[in-house]
């Protein structure tokens, strides 16, 4: 008797889908808005996080050697400092390189550079450029560097200085307002998807409250609640369903369209590129969130009338 | 069959529904309920299918207290009892076949009885013809004549009509007493509310009257006194 139940709250629930057709646009329509907030918040969530990526990297710390330190001395702090767990990668610069850097970056400065062949020897000392995880994470790696320097070949320190100092108030900053953009971001994200939940389940509720007799009259035959719910759930699931796929093709011209100024002004995120890579994901969000969302407000907007 | 014991339904000071009504429905009777409009006649039926609690008393149905029942024994209660209404209460978005089936489906039957019967009690009521009508596509008496097809396609042991000529026209009206005659010939117990005297007068059945609240006759023959 289950499937033969189970069948006819299916049929039921088409049936009844298309036979209202014009409050089933309606719900579609409602909930195509809904989830069309959602698929942007993701979106808005990736670009978001990318540009966060993006400030994240250009923050480092650079750790200047004295210009006498052993290449092993300094490739051994580098390995320690590889060692810590919110490093992210540490690039060393020799002090060839690092003069090699210098005229590069001065090469229209002839009085700087004439002072520099005068001096007939490389005056500038190796580096290492630490990139950290999180931008939070430099304090305790230039505590780590202080401490480190007393390891030093002959006792003495071969850190000359780690700029982490000079530059704290502009990192703390900056670690301020990504911390801040993403409080901000998760706080409009719940807004938003409270706000489509409760435009959802309202619109629901009214498409239910028309149906309030017809309840009642099933209540009067002798219908289980449950054989009087379901076929309102079903039909809630489709309302789900077909708005999300509706927003998924939706979602395909508008990001191809946005790619190019997605690219030039998000530094070479492609939103197209990334929808079309992450469609599974994309796919299971909207079109699960869709039909649990009509499910559930279905399921609860028909409870108030079962109470007989 | 059915027993009403000292039952009120008293929504306020000023609103007294019902005040201590007592009366026996045995099996296979046929009994009208008579009164001016706002005399009880609906409260009474709410009563019986446990749409309403009675403020005080018990009414029984097979010696079971109706509002003593669980959810589940509720529904198979209501699958013994076919309900006619005044306003026809019909599944707006259901053919005339698929509202008698909705029934049917409710108690559990299988699919080769639903279409075995439905048609069969669709042309009982003589409307064969419209098996695959919308209510919106049926006059008055048809809607009625398919609401009754709903009511007695599970072979309840009552039939409860509600003022189910109350916006009918003459004709119509003389074919859904016909067919509850009929109904109750077979050996259906009918419960009928009007205030139609016609229709009283043609039935000359037992005829409760009810005034205010309280039954004030209650005469084994037809009589319709108000």
């Amino acid at each position: 008797m289950f499937w033969v139940n189970f069948k006819r709250v299916i049929r039921s629930g088409f049936v009844s889908f298309w036979r209202n057709s014009f409050v089933s646009l309606s719900s579609v329509l409602v909930m195509l808005v809904t989830l069309f907030v959602i698929g942007s918040i993701l979106f808005t969530d990736v670009v978001l996080n990318y540009t966060l990526d993006q400030v994240k990297d250009k923050v480092d710390v650079n750790v200047y050697f004295i210009t006498g330190a052993n290449e092993s001395d300094i490739l051994s702090v580098k390995k320690s400092i590889e060692g810590l767990p919110e490093v992210k990668n540490v690039d060393y610069i020799s002090s060839d390189e690092s003069l090699k850097e210098f005229r590069d970056k001065h090469q229209n400065d002839q009085l700087t550079l004439q002072a520099l062949d005068e001096l007939g020897t490389n005056p500038l000392g190796a580096v290492l450029n630490v990139k950290a995880k999180d931008p939070t994470q430099y304090e305790g790696i230039a505590k780590f560097l202080e401490n480190k320097s007393l390891l030093s070949d002959n006792g003495a320190s071969i850190i000359d200085r780690v700029n982490y100092y000079q530059n704290k108030v502009a990192i703390d900053r900056l670690s301020e307002i990504i911390d801040s953009s993403q409080t901000l971001g998760l706080l409009i994200t719940i807004i938003l998807i409270i706000i489509s939940i409760i435009i959802t389940f309202n619109t629901i509720r009214l498409v239910i409250f028309v149906s309030r007799e017809e309840i009642s009259v099933m209540r009067l035959v002798g219908a289980s609640n449950l054989y009087i719910r379901s076929p309102f759930v079903v039909s809630g699931v489709m309302y789900g369903l077909i708005s999300a796929i509706i927003c998924l093709i939706i979602f395909y011209p508008l990001t191809y369209w946005l790619r190019d100024i997605s690219v030039s002004f998000f530094g070479g995120l492609d939103l197209f590129n990334y929808y079309v890579g992450h469609l599974g994901q994309f796919f299971m969000i909207i079109v699960g969130s869709g039909a649990i969302l009509g499910g559930i407000s279905s399921y609860l907007a028909v409870r108030r009338y079962l109470k007989i | 069959m059915i027993h009403f014991d000292k039952v009120s339904k008293i929504y306020s000071e000023d609103s007294v529904a019902l005040k201590e009504i007592s009366f026996s429905v045995a099996p296979k009777e046929f009994v009208s309920i008579v009164g001016h409009s706002g005399a009880g006649k609906t409260t009474l039926i709410k009563m019986l299918l446990a749409e309403e609690r009675p403020t005080d008393g018990f009414v029984f149905f097979e010696s079971v207290n109706v509002h003593k029942l669980k959810k589940g024994e509720m529904n198979n209660l209501r699958r013994r009892i076919g309900t006619v209404f005044q306003d026809f209460r019909l599944l707006p978005n259901k053919t005339a076949y698929e509202n008698i089936a909705f029934a049917m489906e409710a108690a559990g039957r299988t699919d080769e009885e639903i279409s075995a019967d439905v048609p069969h009690v669709l042309e009982l009521v003589d409307l064969g013809n419209k098996m695959w009508s919308f209510p919106h596509e049926l006059s008055g008496g048809e809607k009625q004549r398919v609401a009754i097809a709903r009511a007695i396609v599970n072979q309840p042991d009552v039939v409860i009509a509600d003022e189910p000529t109350g916006n009918l026209d003459p004709l119509n009206t003389r074919d859904v007493v016909q067919i509850l005659k009929k109904i109750n010939d077979l050996g259906t117990t009918v419960i009928l509310t009007t205030h139609n005297k016609g229709v009283i007068d043609s039935l000359g059945k037992r005829v409760i009257t009810l005034d205010h609240g309280k039954i004030v006759r209650d005469d084994k023959e037809g009589k319709y006194v108000l």
